[in-house]
């Protein structure tokens, strides 16, 4: 797994042109190596915050593999994200675990106080949802991760409380 | 050798097989559905599982090598129950309205449910969402047919090299199609059809014309004339239980007049028209390179086929000045016959009907690019792949073994056994060579049966070379030169030596490209399924239908003589440059 890959705060509202440029860069140690696709997804991904039809298709022909190919890489994982998402990534885990431990009800608990649905993004661009399937921490479900944090045992009354602090550091950093 | 046992039967089989393969080898049938000869098995569809004593699960057949010592079961009770469990889940997803299915009596899983005598389905669940993409003028997709073998994924991306067709998505969700389920008309698909010619269901087919076909028959306003493609010739009969190589150009000739064609002619016309023009073009290069010094675009490539002139447009346009710029034989067709046999007959162009009999599903496309409209009109109005002809000969309730041998129409019926060739892998390359060499030497091309063994047969790139002497004066720059010559089918292959042409590892002087494995005999509108012991009987009843000919040299044909007599003047003139001649343009490989 490629280091703070999941990590979506890193840059935002880069032109199509500047994703572009930085790719490159970004993936040049990936391109040779066996099974290096998916690293360089999450690479450009973790730097762009999603992955657009350009910065797929120059993936695509720099491992030499069809754009259907990457296409049903990133359409197999619901990680990828091909339209822009919100700074914080909330991902409820229905997992086996979690999904017997009421991560159905947690999940339902996000969409209301967000008010947007599963692969939808908040229009202040602070949030996105996603449904995630087993973070591999069974034993603390139900569990859901905001970007790198793992938040366990998350009851869905206390959604918002959880939500809060984000969206309030938010505001701090900013101000 | 590895020894092993199958069904209690001592087997030997060779290092590296697969247990399918040693069960093939010896006659053992087991059933599969995702396997493709000579690929990489994917192992999806579970089929063709078997018992293996020891192991803990049941084993894909198709994947698992066989090893010394394996004691395996393929008709076990264990092994029945799977395969029919397997098949009613597939059944259980599948949209199975078999009656009214492009596939029905034509389908593999219909097929195999009906060996594993399958009565019920004790399954029910969802089923995918019927979303058709009819976007292309080739190909139709129907998702809920689909049981995601993915052999057309593998077909496109290992034997085609244009990876259009992927599963897309997760689990009950997966959709094999193009990138993010995008239309077919949204990427760069060469439609050559070889996805809908392995398809084992209805999931992918042609899009019919038989409809309109039967419309303009019915018009009595119009004059409606067909041509039909070589490679039908030799496959046909297998839409009607015949083996794969049974030659029914006769039958044919008659079931096209019963269904009521005003005149039944041979796309092997203008085969021979073409390598009159694509000759000429061919020695009017070299001259130019040899002779006066020119930069001509060398090696020049065949341009008949139309998957061929997709691929080059979206993937090598740095190539489109080295493609001939004769049209493909079927094109030329159109245009001659509303021109030239239109004012023959006195019928106005827009008047005429022409349809064409293809093995290929890429010609529906060709055939409404804009530039085909030299006579005034759309020179080819429909194509029916020998699949729909022969669902149109049924329909009609034309008993087809039975019909006697009829004889094509003059003067667009006449063609020589050069034409019949251009079906074949090597075939154009071994037509254009009887021509050439005796125009340019004066002597019969000196070889066995006029055949050009080294560029026959199902090697995906074959090379030769023939060293020209005893010009006659006109072509005396010529004499004694190497002419280099290469034959490749099958898009990875092109993609191989277009890149070996650009590393400048290779040169040629001229190289036919066909889109297809095997060429037109296995196209993508052919009867289901072709695998290369049908390409191969297709391929030797199209040798034979040549041998059987007396004329068996394209400029030898009378009745193009007369048609540049009286018509268009001489090879390259103008009037044959403006019917007979197009330009390619690049494409965006979205």
């Amino acid at each position: 797994m490629a280091e703070n890959a999941t990590c979506c705060v890193c840059s935002e509202g880069l032109t199509e042109q500047e994703m572009l440029s930085q790719l490159d860069e970004l993936i040049e140690e990936y391109v040779d190596k066996p099974g290096g696709l998916i690293p360089a997804l999450q690479i450009a991904q973790g730097r762009f915050g999603y992955l657009s039809e350009g910065v797929l298709k120059k993936i695509s022909a720099a491992f030499d593999k069809p754009y259907s190919e990457v296409a049903g890489v990133v359409s197999f994982y619901s990680f990828f994200s091909t339209v822009p998402r919100g700074k914080y990534v909330v991902r409820a885990c229905l997992g086996t675990a979690c999904y017997v431990r009421g991560g159905k009800e947690v999940l339902s608990a996000l969409k209301k106080q967000l008010g947007i649905d599963v692969g939808e993004t908040t229009e202040d661009r602070l949030f996105s949802l996603d449904v995630g399937r087993c973070f591999g921490a069974c034993g603390l479900a139900p569990v859901i991760m905001v970007n790198d944090d793992v938040h366990q045992r998350v009851k869905p009354s206390k959604v918002g409380e959880l939500l809060k602090a984000y969206a309030s550091a938010e505001k701090g950093g900013t101000q | 050798m590895y020894k092993l046992t199958i069904n209690g039967k001592a087997i030997e089989s060779p290092d590296g097989a697969t247990i399918l393969e040693a069960a093939r080898r010896v006659g053992i049938r087991i059933p599969t559905l995702c396997f493709l000869e000579k690929r990489e098995p994917v192992g999806a569809c579970r089929v063709c599982l078997v018992e293996v004593a020891g192991a803990r699960t049941l084993m894909a057949a198709c994947s698992t090598p066989a090893a010394n010592g394996m004691d395996i079961k393929t008709n076990s009770p264990r092994v029945r129950a799977a395969r029919r469990q397997v098949v009613e889940l597939l059944l259980s997803e599948h949209d199975g309205n078999c009656q009214i299915c492009d596939r029905n009596q034509d389908c593999e899983l219909q097929e195999l449910a009906s060996e594993l005598g399958i009565r019920e389905i004790a399954y029910e669940g969802e089923k995918a969402k019927a979303r058709i993409d009819d976007s292309t003028p080739a190909l139709v997709r129907d998702n809920s047919k689909c049981i995601k073998c993915r052999r057309c994924v593998t077909v496109c991306s290992q034997v085609q090299g244009v990876g259009a067709l992927h599963p897309q998505g997760r689990g009950f969700d997966t959709v094999i199609g193009p990138a993010f389920t995008l239309d077919l008309d949204g990427v760069a698909c060469v439609q050559c059809g070889q996805c809908a010619a392995v398809c084992p269901v209805g999931a992918i087919s042609e899009k019919s014309h038989v409809e309109a076909v039967w419309k303009a028959l019915e018009d009595p306003t119009k004059t409606v004339v067909v041509q039909t493609a070589p490679a039908i010739r030799a496959a046909l009969g297998e839409c009607f239980g015949c083996e794969p190589g049974t030659r029914v150009t006769g039958k044919m000739t008659s079931a096209l007049r019963t269904l009521g064609f005003n005149g039944v002619f041979d796309t092997n016309f203008t085969a021979d028209l073409t390598i009159m023009e694509e000759g000429t073009e061919l020695l009017t290069r070299l001259k130019k390179a040899l002779v006066d010094g020119e930069k001509v675009p060398l090696p020049m490539f065949t341009s008949c086929s139309p998957g061929w002139i997709n691929f080059a447009e979206y993937y090598y346009p740095e190539f489109l000045p080295n493609l001939s710029t004769c049209k493909s034989p079927q094109q030329m067709f159109g245009a001659v016959a509303k021109t030239y046999y239109a004012q023959k007959i006195g019928v106005k162009p827009e008047d005429m009907i022409v349809v064409s009999i293809m093995p290929c599903t890429a010609k529906k496309f060709e055939c409404q690019r804009e530039e085909m409209n030299d006579s005034g009109v759309r020179d080819v109005d429909y194509v029916l792949t020998t699949r729909e002809l022969g669902r149109m000969i049924k329909e009609a309730g034309i008993d087809f073994m039975s019909l006697e041998d009829g004889k094509m129409d003059a003067p667009l019926g006449l063609g020589s056994g050069a034409a019949d060739i251009f079906a074949n892998t090597g075939g154009v390359m071994e037509a254009a060579l009887r021509t050439a060499y005796e125009i340019v030497t004066g002597r019969t091309l000196p070889m066995e049966n006029l055949h050009v063994k080294p560029v026959a047969g199902l090697e995906g790139i074959k090379e030769a070379s023939v060293v020209i002497t005893g010009t006659v004066p006109a072509w005396s720059f010529l004499e004694g030169v190497e002419v280099k010559l290469a034959v490749v089918h099958g898009l990875a292959n092109v993609r191989r030596l277009l890149e070996s042409i650009k590393l400048g590892e290779k040169s040629y002087h001229f190289v036919e490209v066909m889109t297809c494995p095997g060429g037109c005999i296995g196209g993508g509108g052919q009867p289901r399924l072709t695998d290369d012991s049908v390409r191969v009987k297709r391929i030797a009843a199209i040798y034979a239908e040549d041998e059987g000919k007396a004329l068996r040299k394209s400029h030898k044909n009378e009745a193009v003589q007369q048609l540049y007599k009286e018509f268009l003047g001489a090879p390259l003139g103008e009037k044959s440059h403006h019917l007979l001649h197009t330009k390619y343009k690049s494409k965006p490989a979205l």
